[in-house]
């Protein structure tokens, strides 16, 4: 019988050939972990040594509280910066980005394992990593030893096929898979999403798509090593050689789903779960408050360049605000560049530090009571955005963008010249 | 971990999250996990924290703890009181984080045909049957793993590490 993308990596991590429920001890590759999940992961770790494992492999991120508005929050960063000094791990501190993103310009590759104390470390599986979200206390055990715990996941195989055509973006192909496989249909299982699309799309599209296989139940999602993960690697990482992985062809899998966009249409996941989810013209007309672009979801470059096709020589509506959040600084710079920033200056958005930003809900851009937000994050929860009284629509950049122009959720091909 | 547990039973739906187990803007602003816990369930059960007595536990259906991996979740709802939480099935990284705390998630398929608000159960984890009082009648769950549960009776994952210094046994 053959393996699966994760049996592969798994086995190769452990040493030993392993498969589907087997449960391995790991070297882990990357261990990350953010201002919201390292102060008690450090805490944890000096109950069981004076020191981490490897700095090396140990990355600590400000991201979620950016920049500091309480004083708590400050003591916090303030806690994990002389922890930094003292260990010599990667450090990132406030306003370089977001974890995730940090990680993809600067620490994973193929065959890697990655866990990070955030759910949405499974976005990393799209360079064939094996990457996953765990607790603190999980993570503190990877700083003191350097290894890990896993239960080799059974696999979902996800094909999808055909053309995606603007103003579809990858965001739509993953917010109708959730809404077909619902939240918690891969719980324990890894997600790999394989065929035409997943071929031809590009390397943030493919970080998208994996990042949202949590909200699935997923303990990761990935993506076999082709010419464009090389190509990433080369342009992006300096890195010219990768190893090459790909699924046997006799694999198991113990479910499988096949999805076809030629019929695709923008998607909208509307309150208060990830899974209710609907083509964007059942909603179309709805009144919006605030939107929200950016994230680990949607906060690239090649995301903020389609909200700028739309958001060009244009105004928001007077009743709306337009957060627009790079995810990392080097795509704030880059953005800037390409003058994406005077774009969203011009059409009136306020441009936040490289960070989580509103989609944790502890900063700014909180929601008022009975407000509608329509946001590129990947999580609509009841409260997410700090009040439980408020409502969240996910969707893709080019919906949101269009959306902040009309005030009202808009169906951006009516949009497309 | 105690291996009797007695207490009165919380039922919760499917798909509870972990934003409504405790909201991130909580953890936020709390100067301690006492005064955190009081926001336990805020966004759908507000006064929770006041309900709860030692040795209670939570019946929930299916994904429970879905979401983020913020261990504050299963770490107030501990701090609560609760010494247990029966679910139809758990989301991954909160049963990890529950496990690693020293707080037991109990997988059973039917769990919440099993029991209703307010009646009384006992859990035995020696055993792995669960009773309710109230209705008379038993289950028998399916033990964990070997290790989870030395990682329990330890109280968790670092007292675990510690006992065995590091992973080498699993």
């Amino acid at each position: 019988m053959g393996k699966t993308l994760t049996e592969k990596i798994l086995s190769k991590a452990s040493g030993k050939e392993c498969r589907a429920n087997d449960i391995v001890v790991v070297d882990v590759n990357v261990a990350m972990a953010h201002d919201s999940t390292a102060p008690l992961a450090i805490e944890e770790m000096y109950k069981m040594k004076d020191t981490v494992f490897d700095p090396d492999k140990i990355v600590i991120v400000l991201d979620h509280v950016v920049p500091s508005p309480t004083v708590i929050m400050s003591n916090v960063h303030k806690g994990l910066r002389e922890f930094f000094r003292k260990t010599n791990v990667h450090f990132y501190d406030v306003g370089e980005g977001i974890c995730h993103q940090l990680l993809i310009e600067n620490h994973i590759k193929p065959y890697d394992v990655v866990i990070g104390a955030d759910s949405h470390t499974c976005t990393h599986g799209a360079v064939g990593a094996f990457a996953t979200g765990m607790g603190s206390t999980d993570l503190a055990a990877i700083f003191a030893y350097g290894k890990t715990w896993l239960k080799v996941p059974e696999s979902i195989k996800i094909s999808v096929n055909g053309e995606l055509k603007f103003p579809l973006t990858p965001k739509d192909v993953i917010l109708n898979i959730a809404r077909e496989v619902t939240a918690d249909g891969a719980t324990y299982k890894a997600i790999e999403f394989e065929g035409e699309t997943v071929s031809n799309m590009n390397m943030p599209g493919r970080f998208t798509l994996c990042n949202m296989a949590i909200e699935m139940g997923g303990k990761t999602g990935l993506i076999a090593v082709d010419e464009i993960t090389e190509r990433f690697f080369k342009t992006e990482r300096s890195i010219s050689s990768i190893l090459s992985l790909t699924s046997d062809k006799n694999a198991e899998y113990i479910d499988h789903f096949e999805f076809d966009t030629t019929d695709l249409e923008p998607m909208i996941a509307f309150p208060h779960r990830v899974d209710n989810v609907k083509p964007v013209t059942e909603f179309e007309g709805l009144e919006i408050h605030q939107c929200f672009i950016g994230t680990c979801t949607n906060g690239r470059l090649e995301d903020l360049e389609i909200a700028t096709r739309f958001l060009k020589g244009k105004k928001i509506h007077k009743d709306v605000r337009l957060i627009v959040i790079p995810a990392s600084n080097k795509i704030y710079s880059d953005a800037l560049e390409r003058g994406y920033i005077k774009i969203f200056a011009d059409a009136g958005a306020i441009i936040g530090p490289a960070s989580c930003g509103p989609c944790v809900g502890r900063n700014f851009g909180i929601l008022g009571d009975g407000e509608v937000c329509l946001t590129t994050q990947n999580r609509n929860f009841k409260g997410r955005m700090g009040n439980p009284k408020s409502e969240l629509f996910l969707a893709s950049p080019a919906t949101t963008a269009v959306s902040a122009i009309y005030g009202k959720i808009t169906d951006p091909r009516g949009e497309i010249k | 971990m105690k291996s009797i547990i007695r207490g009165k039973v919380f039922v919760f739906g499917d798909d509870v999250n972990t934003d409504e187990i405790i909201p991130g803007i909580r953890i936020r602003d709390a100067p301690n996990l006492q005064e955190l816990a009081k926001y336990t369930f805020e966004p759908v059960r507000s006064n929770f924290w006041k309900e709860v007595n030692e040795g209670d536990v939570i019946i929930a259906g299916k994904n429970f703890g879905c979401g983020s991996s913020r261990e504050m979740a299963p770490l107030v709802i501990k701090e609560t009181g609760i010494r247990a939480i029966l679910a139809e099935s758990f989301a991954r990284i909160f049963y990890r984080n529950a496990v690693n705390i020293g707080l037991p998630p109990l997988e059973f398929k039917n769990i919440t045909q099993f029991a209703q608000e307010d009646d009384e159960l006992e859990i035995n984890l020696n055993e792995f049957t669960v009773t309710n009082i109230t209705k008379n009648k038993s289950i028998q769950l399916k033990p964990l793993p070997t290790f989870l549960i030395e990682m329990l009776q330890e109280g968790g994952l670092v007292s675990y590490l510690i006992a065995k210094d590091g992973y080498s046994t699993i």
